[in-house]
């Protein structure tokens, strides 16, 4: 008998391939994923939110009823004094809607789309013409740094201390936002997508309408959704500045606190936060119902 | 200077005459490049990345402005196929097929006949209204190959469409790609860095070199159209693409 050498011992005698019949794997259905019920994904969708919220009122409570001396307590009254107080009491709750949020909201949705009009304009224009971006954009970036305080005697006296110089205060914060993600995405549609363009003869209209608007709808949705909040924040603003003319929610916040109103000063805040959040959600919504056929931010998640 | 000329009944569907480029930048894409495609004629360019493939057919499109040499161009319509299938994602098949008919303003029922037609064709009946993202990489390569087809264009340029496509996709593509070619009957130009592509697809394929591009031979095929699929396993199929081989290899030699 030979010696088996290393190499023969490891690669074992060469069978001749049979051209065989052609092996099929036969695929089983993969077995049902067990269903969950109802319950279970209300629980699953609504307890995060859930649980963060009873943190937070732990915390409140904590600040309440621990940190601070009853003699203190007036700064942050526990929840269930403010729901009794500022949600309960129907005179006080009128008060903050009817005296404060409506005429906040008024001013801050007129705020918003007067931004939301102009800063569109301007990003567009922007967009057609490099002179024009070169010699106005500074200009977009010096609005957003404007301290309203110390031009509202010129805006109370050119366009009053009323309604409208409340808009454009919210007008002057809310506006950099929209100009600057619009123009980002009317920059971004694709350069062989121009190209395409180009070679087929469109004019800056067609191309305008046609190719960078519709390319920059996801970066536009962003600007509003980052603007409504502004928006808000803005016409609280305008209040606290003007202090003069009907109140709103800035006047309101303005008078609770130095009325050591601290139920009222609670509710007013949830108000105006929840007016911030309707207008962000709404813009949220109203974005992806446009976008979510074509944009990957807005695919639907399993 | 550089001349793009759009002349009807030329001899030529398609001339590079010396065409020269040098970027604003100094990198030089092109020296003295000159060849023909004739009308009814498939060629296919190959050559290194970077050689100045696409900056060919972007001066051939007019894209481009060539810094020397002249280029003649025999058709008015002129059809364009990109890198990727550059689609519109907001826009169904539908309505990205009809783009170009909308950008020269041909009427609503006019655009609507062609796109049906193109959309027949590549063989996505039944995919109009999905939008580009619902597709695979090479269903929305044929909306764009049909986007260009519903300009019945007589002189088509292909910057290496099927680059990023896997190797049974791309194989596929261009059996449909030479259908298309004798269905329509345009001059068409493709550019590629594939050797098997090139000589599967074209009648004569011009080799080019590295930076700056010059053309080093061409090598004909000697396949009458229509091409079998199987023609690629053919001996004589790989004495050709080892022929373009050789040339490609020559330059770096």
């Amino acid at each position: 008998m030979k010696p088996v050498r290393d190499d023969q011992a490891v690669a074992g005698p060469v069978v001749p391939a049979e051209a065989g019949p052609i092996r099929r794997v036969r695929t089983r259905p993969e077995p049902m994923a067990t269903k969950r019920g109802l319950g279970w994904q209300v629980l699953a969708v609504a307890g995060p939110p859930i649980a963060v919220a009873a943190v937070f009122v732990g915390i409140w409570l904590l600040l309440s009823y621990v940190v601070l001396s009853p003699t203190q307590r007036f700064l942050l009254p526990p929840p269930q004094e403010v729901v009794k107080v500022g949600f309960l009491d129907w005179e006080n709750l009128r008060q903050v809607l009817v005296t404060g949020l409506l005429p906040t909201t008024q001013v801050a949705m007129t705020g918003l789309a007067i931004a939301i009009a102009l800063g569109m304009l301007w990003a567009i224009l922007m967009s057609q013409a490099a002179w024009i971006e070169r010699s106005t954009y500074p200009y977009a970036v010096v609005i957003q740094t404007i301290p309203i305080i110390a031009i509202v005697p010129l805006v109370g006296i050119l366009i009053g201390f009323n309604f409208k110089g409340r808009v454009l205060a919210c007008v002057i914060i809310s506006i950099f936002p929209i100009i600057t993600n619009t123009l980002f995405g009317l920059k971004s549609a694709d350069a062989s997508l121009q190209d395409l363009f180009t070679l087929h003869g469109a004019n800056r209209t067609t191309r305008l309408l046609k190719l960078q608007l519709p390319a920059a709808l996801p970066a536009i949705f962003t600007g509003f959704r980052i603007s409504a909040g502004l928006s808000v924040i803005g016409a609280i603003v305008g209040d606290f500045f003007f202090r003069q003319g009907n109140p709103g929610i800035g006047r309101l916040i303005d008078i609770y606190r130095a009325q050591l109103q601290g139920e009222q000063l609670i509710t007013t805040i949830f108000f105006s936060s929840l007016l911030g959040i309707v207008v962000f959600w709404g813009f949220g919504y109203l974005g992806n119902r446009l976008i979510r056929s074509w944009h990957e931010s807005a695919q639907e998640r399993q | 200077m550089a001349v793009t000329e759009v002349r009807r009944a030329t001899a030529e569907a398609l001339a590079f005459d010396r065409v020269s480029m040098v970027f604003p930048n100094g990198t030089h894409a092109l020296q003295d490049v000159s060849f023909q495609v004739d009308w009814g004629e498939f060629v296919a360019v190959v050559g290194p990345s970077g050689c100045g493939k696409s900056t060919l057919l972007r001066i051939a499109s007019g894209l481009e402005n060539a810094t020397g040499g002249r280029v003649r161009v025999g058709g008015a319509n002129l059809g364009f196929v990109f890198q990727d299938a550059t689609l519109l994602p907001w826009r169904t098949v539908q309505a990205n097929v009809e783009l170009l008919g909308e950008l020269h303003g041909l009427s609503k029922g006019d655009r609507a006949r062609r796109a049906d037609e193109a959309i027949e064709v590549v063989g996505l009946t039944g995919f109009e209204r999905n939008h580009p993202k619902q597709l695979s990489g090479g269903m929305r390569m044929r909306v764009s190959l049909a986007r260009t087809l519903t300009m019945k264009p007589e002189v088509a340029l292909f910057d290496e469409p099927f680059g990023a496509l896997d190797e049974i996709t791309r194989g596929r593509l261009n059996d449909e790609l030479l259908r298309l070619f004798l269905l329509e009957r345009f001059a068409g130009l493709f550019v590629t860095h594939s050797i098997p592509e090139a000589v599967f697809l074209a009648g004569r394929v011009i080799v080019m070199s590295g930076r700056p591009g010059r053309v080093l031979g061409e090598v004909a095929v000697p396949f009458n159209y229509p091409r079998a699929p199987e023609v690629r396993f053919d001996a004589a199929f790989a004495k050709v693409a080892g022929q373009v081989s050789a040339l490609l290899r020559e330059a770096h030699a």
